[in-house]
């Protein structure tokens, strides 16, 4: 009987998200006509997907006990720097494959700088990662003289833009993406470990594991993620903003792993949560869109959004 | 004032947590003006009769009498009121404020605007380590003093107000003999006040010289109240530890004559000196001494958790180096540890992601083989009869033996050679310590050998082969079987025996 209680609650804790998208989705396809189209859904996966990739990074450095506030000023810089390395080697097929190796490997060395502060240095990620963030935006910033960068190849868009199997490209890799990271979080020894370092790293270090690389692999990862994004995004505009892309990214990949039930405290959390909380935050952002509220009041509803996810959080602890 | 008159009266306090009694119906009468030993075994409830006494403890049973009448001595201001103060075991001052700051921290000096009064405040401090006979400037901020220092500051705090009962628990473990000696004078010129002192402390000579008279314990029992006059040293470590032996333990194996590991004039920076032993094949090798002898912190030597400054460490006569708990795994070390919920378990994780943490590559192929982890976890809870609904679940619903059965079955998956097991009784109640007797027995039959430090000298005396005696991060004594008995270990714990 007892035990019976204990898994109804420890289901609905487990789903919670799951949940209150199902209840989301209903209610926006009542308030809207719209909603349902298939353009409509596209576009807002398309939409979730550039900080969602993110946020899967991000859900391993928040299990781990971490935070990373770079990645936004990350996404601008290694944007930035792959569109210079495109043109540098001329925009055909070659060039595009190695900017886009240039970026992913950039990606994960800035994530390795900030895991390398945390964990050798020992200062709190928070401060360091506060503390990129500037450095990491100021540098785009005097790259492109606070300009724009812009690619010359004609090729680069189609990345981007383009299409498979009638779904955009940058929403097959966030999902094939968070299936990946699943499955390394809940099957390897990788995801068992970050899991221990993050719910207590003294009980992690006695048992014989290496608490300092699994954190470090963890901003690493978050590296790689960021310049995925980036590489989408960059591809996506063939050009890039010094001074507005990326901004107000890391709010929208913290909030989609704590909508997403995963501690802010660490130790627990998984990667389809990450996902729905993207998405529940891309599908209100397009209610507000269609139900004409302005935009200057969408950042409110966000906050709104998390503060609540935490509060619901802490009422389960 | 009488020089006899009765300060505290007891009667009948008791204590139990959560249905363990650890202070049993104590009886005693407090004379003004006089300074009265408590000593005892680690547990005997020392601490929890002074913890009673300053109101940091309401006693289960019984009642006070301070200065003649009852008193319901609530929490810790009711205390202060009362005129009780404690100098504690553990420092309670702020590092990053200033002597005079912490002196009268909560009691400060102001001026008629309300304003602090600084320059009172630091004259009465000068004032009060004058009489401690130091010199430490009342400016000087805590964190830069030495520990010597910050007990002398403790010690200020504790006489800045009038106390009429002064408490101190174990006073003189960081002090130096010239400091120790301007404590006992002042102690002296307090008693000479009218001030009641009460001492706590495991340095039974320091207690024949200092105390008028001594109150004994032992597992929360009342034992005596005697003149220190009428009791000689000995006869002090004999009525603390005097217990007959319970059949409760497995015939004890003879271990094979040679050494898996070899410790050889270990140090660790302030914490161990120069430790070497030796520990045979089939060995239960005990460690015995009082709380801070440094035992829990060899362990952890051992496991690679504190970096070791000099010495060595041979495994099967092959010299090793352990600079993490990684290393000690490969070399065959597992350690229990002593506590557990704060480097023992994960209490978030399930049974069975707890049981294969530390062995987790062997089950990885590279995805980790739940099945595998499954059926090995469903071994461990036939093994040690481990109660939970399943391998899944979460350890925070299980009590806490159960727990301290999942974690020893962590600490065994990866198939030690050398088992180091920290007070694995600490806190179950006898058939639970029997189980985990015949269990260690089991253990030593399949050829682990291992070190079990313990505080309980019954299980040290009836499960080890030899056992080792340490005394302020020194090894004081090494003792065979046919030496051991619980008053020698016990004069090699406080220091009236030294050298093997």
């Amino acid at each position: 009987m007892q035990t019976n209680i204990l898994k109804g609650k420890l289901d609905l804790e487990k789903h919670g998200p799951l949940f209150a998208l199902v209840v989301l989705f209903i209610l926006s396809s009542i308030a809207s006509p719209y909603f349902l189209q298939t353009r409509n859904i596209l576009n807002i996966l398309r939409q979730v997907s550039y900080t969602g990739i993110i946020a899967l990074g991000m859900t391993f450095v928040i299990i781990s006990g971490g935070i990373d506030l770079s990645v936004g000023s990350m996404t601008a810089l290694i944007g930035g720097l792959v569109i210079m390395a495109l043109n540098y080697f001329g925009g055909g097929i070659m060039a595009i494959i190695i900017a886009i190796l240039f970026g992913l490997l950039l990606g994960m060395f800035l994530g390795a700088i900030n895991g390398l502060i945390i964990t050798k240095g020992k200062v709190a990620p928070f401060i360091v990662t506060l503390g990129t963030m500037a450095i990491y935006r100021s540098f785009t910033l005097y790259v492109s003289n606070a300009g724009e960068f812009r690619s010359t190849s004609n090729l680069y868009p189609k990345l981007g833009m383009g299409y498979f199997l009638g779904i955009p490209i940058p929403v097959w890799l966030f999902f094939g993406l968070a299936a990946l990271f699943g499955v390394i979080l809940n099957s390897t020894r990788y995801g068992r470990y970050v899991c221990a370092v993050g719910s207590n790293e003294r009980v992690a270090r006695y048992s014989a594991i290496n608490v300092d690389r699994v954190r470090l692999i963890a901003y690493i990862i978050v590296g790689f993620t960021v310049a995925v994004s980036a590489i989408l995004m960059s591809s996506r505009l063939n050009s890039l903003s010094s001074s507005n892309a990326g901004v107000n990214y890391e709010l929208d990949a913290i909030a989609a792993v704590i909508i997403g039930g995963t501690a802010m405290t660490g130790g627990v959390g998984s990667m389809s949560g990450t996902v729905i909380g993207a998405i529940i935050l891309g599908i209100i952002n397009n209610m507000l869109n269609m139900l004409g509220v302005s935009p200057y009041l969408q950042g409110t509803v966000k906050g709104l959004v998390i503060i609540g996810a935490v509060l619901i959080q802490r009422k389960k602890a | 004032m009488k020089p006899d008159q009765v300060l505290v009266k007891t009667v009948g306090i008791s204590k139990s947590f959560s249905g363990v009694t650890v202070l049993d119906n104590i009886n005693v009468e407090i004379l003004q003006g006089e300074i009265l030993g408590i000593i005892g075994e680690n547990g005997a409830g020392k601490s929890t009769f002074i913890k009673i006494l300053n109101g940091t403890y309401t006693p289960s049973e019984g009642r006070v009498f301070f200065a003649g009448s009852p008193v319901h001595i609530r929490d810790t201001s009711v205390a202060k009121r009362l005129g009780i103060s404690t100098i504690p075991q553990e420092f309670n001052l702020i590092n990053h404020l200033s002597v005079y700051e912490n002196i009268f921290l909560g009691k400060e000096l102001v001026k008629g605007n309300r304003l602090l009064d600084k320059q009172q405040m630091k004259e009465k401090t000068s004032e009060l380590l004058r009489e401690l006979d130091t010199d430490i400037p009342p400016d000087a901020k805590l964190q830069d003093l030495s520990v010597a220092q910050k007990q002398m500051v403790e010690i200020a705090k504790a006489i800045a107000y009038d106390s009429r009962l002064l408490i101190m628990d174990e006073p003189t473990t960081v002090l130096t003999q010239h400091e120790i000696d301007i404590l006992f004078n002042l102690m002296q010129r307090l008693k000479e006040k009218g001030v009641t002192i009460i001492y706590i402390s495991h340095k039974l000579r320091e207690v024949k010289r200092i105390c008028d008279r001594v109150i004994i314990l032992r597992d929360g029992q009342f034992i005596s109240l005697d003149p220190t006059d009428a009791l000689d040293e000995q006869e002090m470590a004999r009525r603390m530890v005097g217990r007959e032996l319970t059949q409760i333990f497995p015939p004890k194996i003879q271990p094979q004559a040679n050494a898996v590991l070899q410790v050889r004039n270990l140090s660790v920076s302030g914490l161990l000196h120069d430790i070497s032993f030796d520990l045979r094949k089939g060995e239960i090798l005990g460690f015995s001494g009082l709380i801070g002898a440094g035992r829990t912190e060899l362990a952890e030597a051992l496991i690679g958790i504190h970096p070791i400054t000099s010495g060595q460490i041979m495994i099967n006569g092959k010299t090793q180096v352990i600079s993490s708990p990684i290393d000690a795994v490969n070399n065959g070390i597992a350690y229990l540890s002593e506590d557990r919920q704060g480097t023992g378990v994960l209490t978030s994780f399930d049974v069975a992601s707890n049981v294969t943490l530390v062995s987790l590559n062997e089950y990885c192929k590279p995805l980790i083989d739940r099945k595998k982890e499954k059926a090995q976890t469903e071994e461990y809870i036939k093994a040690f009869n481990i109660r939970t609904p399943s391998t899944r679940t979460l350890l925070e619903y299980l009590s806490g033996g159960n727990q301290q059965k999942v974690s020893l079955a962590k600490s065994l998956d990866p198939k030690p050679e050398i088992f180091i097991i920290d007070e694995p009784t600490r806190g179950i109640d006898v058939n639970a310590k029997k189980e985990v007797y015949y269990f260690i027995h089991e253990l030593v039959k399949t050829g682990i050998s291992c070190i079990l430090i313990s505080s309980e000298m019954e299980e040290i005396l009836g499960l080890c082969n030899r056992v080792v005696v340490m005394r302020e991060g020194r090894v004081t004594g090494i003792l065979e079987a046919d030496e051991m008995s619980e008053a020698e270990i016990m004069f090699y714990a406080t220091g009236l025996k030294e050298g093997a």
